[in-house]
């Protein structure tokens, strides 16, 4: 009962659609642009925020360089504290896992908690398949859940819906799986909220088993750590009787002191909150008191691709906060659903391509799928440079077409250029070339740029990628080294 | 000191009146520079597209040429970051110790023009006029690989006669990008399409910037658009004298 983002064509292409999308446009402006700035002001407000962010970054880093140990130390404090551990490779494991546990307790349902890894396995779409229906508590995960949609943000995967849209989707389908809405449902936040928490309570109530993912991991006393905003997660975490937790392996943290900076860095910049309400921690089976049996699935689907990366490893850093999202110009533009992935923006820009490779042409599209601007770096609160990554995955998907028995235009103009560039005389003549070029342009393109220079509007063929919206100045007549040659660098008076 | 101008491919074939703008706002200042006659360019269109090995003789013949320099000034954000932050990673994908010596070199003494004239000479009052409303768009590069932070607008407050104006959302990018304003043509133009209705909000005449590729961009649209409003580079605007506008 969700959508798939299998098939989804390449990010120019899918782009351009969303570019189209009005709707689509205005939520998604206002949207980042209210997040991004709430998370400024409270960034503002923390003095030592660069240390805090150097500090986060050290904890995950940390981590990640003895990733194996503290795996092991979190498996055995976990099995220490009453809970059973699965490994899993791949999205296939990993979902079979869940589903043999849940089967075990002979339900067909289970209550979910907001979380990316089972998002990434497609989890709720392979428990379909075994009869199971996987609830989504979250209220962005329920509107995308209820709408046969797809999510496009890591945090408000429903980011590109606006609430008359919301109040349409719950009118149309909440009654279908459950409680409907009231049928005097209106548009305002509090009163679709309070519809959801009326559908979802009779959901919480009943189901035996909650399926969460885990925000962090603590590999000294077996601890999951989940962050959430709405409670729901909480209801998962203590109501029912059985938990299966799926956590990918780099969620693991060596201590509890370690959660220290990174707890202190993801509401900031995740929500733009100081703190958000709800942190629930647990560690295996507390006797009486909550799920009396627990599950935890630790997942690799890639990360130890990643982990191999030396340049992209450092995404694995990553704690999911969406504020390289929020400042992303081209995401706040374009929308998640064209990046084809759960992981959207410019950490799915990399991550995607680390964690499966560059092979396929979507996967292959996304590190292009940035102006290398720099604002997602500046933001990461765990310091991931991500245009360097960026960069690094564009020759990871270079380097994987140098063996085409017919290489790709650009590969052939980039081949000419670096020729060309090679050597000062060859650049000379092209320029001339060019110089030669601009007389042409200048009777073709008959068009002028303010200020008086003569310019080309919209011109055929190859051109058209630039002129269809911008006039491109006719090239000069006289290069800056023939002009240097020519008047001795203007001390012959040529200083014009 | 011996100084190296680095004019940059896209400035040396396109826009040579940027280059003549430094030379003589240089030479005003006291400073004579060189032109090694053997530079192209600093490889980052091919670095940042990934062709990491067609990158590795370009910036093979940039350190040759700008070898022995104490500073080589550049009119471009972006390939003074090409020089500082790129050119490691092109030396270390050669595997040639040499290379990677030479760029450890010369990167360190690549400036932005903002950051020569303000650092290297110490000056923000360059003697300039230039009678126009400006706004003033901060190319990400040089905003966020570089940090040349107010540097520019320093010595664009220090202009006479200038009537200076904020850009509204100045520091988000304008969608240029290299080539990405090709390869993502209608997210490149919807980005450039906010950049130029923040500029027409100014209601200036002129929109000045240190990259003239971003200008080339933003201005293309602007053009398009018959907005009425022209693109410069930083150095023009300083070069400008009272006899250039008279």
């Amino acid at each position: 009962m969700s959508g798939t983002f299998v098939g989804m064509p390449a990010f120019p292409t899918a782009a351009r659609e969303a570019l189209g999308d009005t709707q689509l446009r205005r939520n998604l402006a206002h949207a980042t642009h209210v997040i991004r700035d709430k998370r400024a002001k409270v960034v503002a407000e923390v003095e030592d925020w660069e240390e805090l962010r150097l500090a986060g970054a050290g904890v995950k880093e940390a981590a990640l360089r003895d990733l194996a140990t503290h795996l092991e130390t979190l498996e055995a404090s976990l099995v220490r504290a009453g809970a059973t551990v699965h490994w899993a490779r791949d999205a296939e494991e990993a979902c079979a896992i869940v589903a043999q546990v849940t089967k075990a307790h002979g339900v067909d349902e289970v209550v979910k908690v907001k979380s990316m890894a089972t998002a990434e396995i497609g989890l709720n779409e392979a428990l379909e398949a075994e009869g199971i229906a996987a609830w989504e508590t979250d209220l962005a995960e329920l509107i995308v859940q209820l709408g046969d949609d797809l999510p496009s943000h890591i945090l408000v995967p429903a980011i590109h819906r606006n609430r008359a849209e919301i109040r349409e989707i719950f009118l149309r389908r909440m009654g279908d799986v459950g409680r409907p809405a009231p049928v005097d449902l209106t548009d305002e936040p509090a009163v679709l909220a309070a519809a959801a928490r009326a559908h979802l309570r009779e959901k919480f109530l009943r189901a035996k088993v909650a399926v969460s993912g885990a925000n962090f991991a603590v590999a000294e006393t077996g601890t999951l750590v989940v962050v959430e905003s709405e409670g729901n997660g909480r209801m998962c975490l203590t109501l029912p009787e059985v938990l299966i937790s799926v956590v990918g392996i780099e969620k693991v943290v060596a201590t509890w002191a370690d959660l220290d900076p990174l707890l202190r860095l993801l509401p900031r910049s995740s929500t733009g909150e100081r703190m958000n309400p709800y942190t629930s921690t647990w560690s295996g089976v507390t006797p009486g008191d909550g799920p009396q049996e627990v599950h935890v699935v630790l997942l690799d689907n890639g990360r130890t691709r990643a982990l191999a990366d030396d340049v992209g490893r450092q995404a694995l850093r990553c704690i999911r906060c969406s504020a390289c999202l929020n400042v992303c110009p081209v995401y706040e533009r374009v929308g998640g659903h064209a990046y084809g992935s759960v992981y959207p923006g410019p950490i799915g820009a990399i991550l995607n391509p680390l964690l499966h490779g560059v092979s396929d042409e979507q996967t292959a599209s996304l590190p292009y799928a940035s102006s290398l601007c720099g604002a997602c770096f500046e933001v990461c609160p765990v310091r991931i440079d991500i245009p360097s990554v960026l960069v690094d995955q564009r020759a990871a998907v270079v380097d994987s077409h140098r063996g085409d028995r017919v290489p790709k235009a650009e590969a052939v103009a980039m081949k000419a250029a670096a020729w060309a560039f090679s050597d000062s005389r060859r650049l000379a003549w092209a320029e001339k070339a060019s110089g030669l070029g601009g007389r042409l342009l200048r009777r073709f393109g008959r068009t002028t740029l303010p200020g008086g220079r003569a310019a080309a509007g919209r011109l055929p063929g190859p051109a058209a990628g630039w002129t269809g919206a911008r006039d491109l100045p006719a090239p000069p007549e006289e290069s800056f080294r023939d002009w240097w040659d020519r008047t001795d660098g203007g001390r012959d008076g040529g200083a014009r | 000191m011996r100084i190296a101008l680095q004019i940059t491919c896209v400035n040396d074939a396109m826009f040579p009146d940027t280059g003549k703008a430094v030379v003589r706002l240089l030479r005003r200042l006291g400073v004579e520079v060189d032109f090694p006659r053997e530079q192209t360019c600093c490889g980052q269109p091919m670095v940042n597209t990934g062709y990491l090995d067609e990158a590795v003789p370009v910036v093979r013949r940039f350190v040759d040429a700008f070898a022995g320099y104490d500073a080589i000034v550049t009119p471009s954000g972006s390939c003074a970051g090409s020089a500082r932050h790129q050119h490691s990673i092109v030396a270390e994908r050669s595997g040639d110790p040499a290379l990677a010596a030479a760029v450890a070199e010369t990167g360190p003494r690549t400036y932005e023009l903002s950051e020569f004239l303000v650092d290297v000479l110490g000056v923000t009052d360059v003697g300039a006029y230039f009678p126009h409303r400006t706004t003033y768009h901060p190319t990400c590069h040089s905003l966020r690989m570089l940090g040349v932070g107010d540097r520019p607008t320093r010595l664009l407050e220090a202009v006479r006669g200038i009537e200076l104006v904020d850009l509204p959302h100045a520091t988000e990018c304008c969608g240029f990008g290299g080539t990405f304003a090709l390869k993502n043509a209608d997210a490149s133009i919807a980005m450039g399409a906010d950049k130029a209705r923040h500029v027409r909000d100014t209601g200036a005449e002129v929109l000045v910037a240190g990259d003239n590729s971003c200008l080339m961009h933003v201005g293309g649209m602007l053009s398009r658009q018959r907005a009425g409003v022209r693109v410069m580079h930083l150095a023009e605007v300083l070069a400008s004298t009272e006899e250039d506008e008279g």
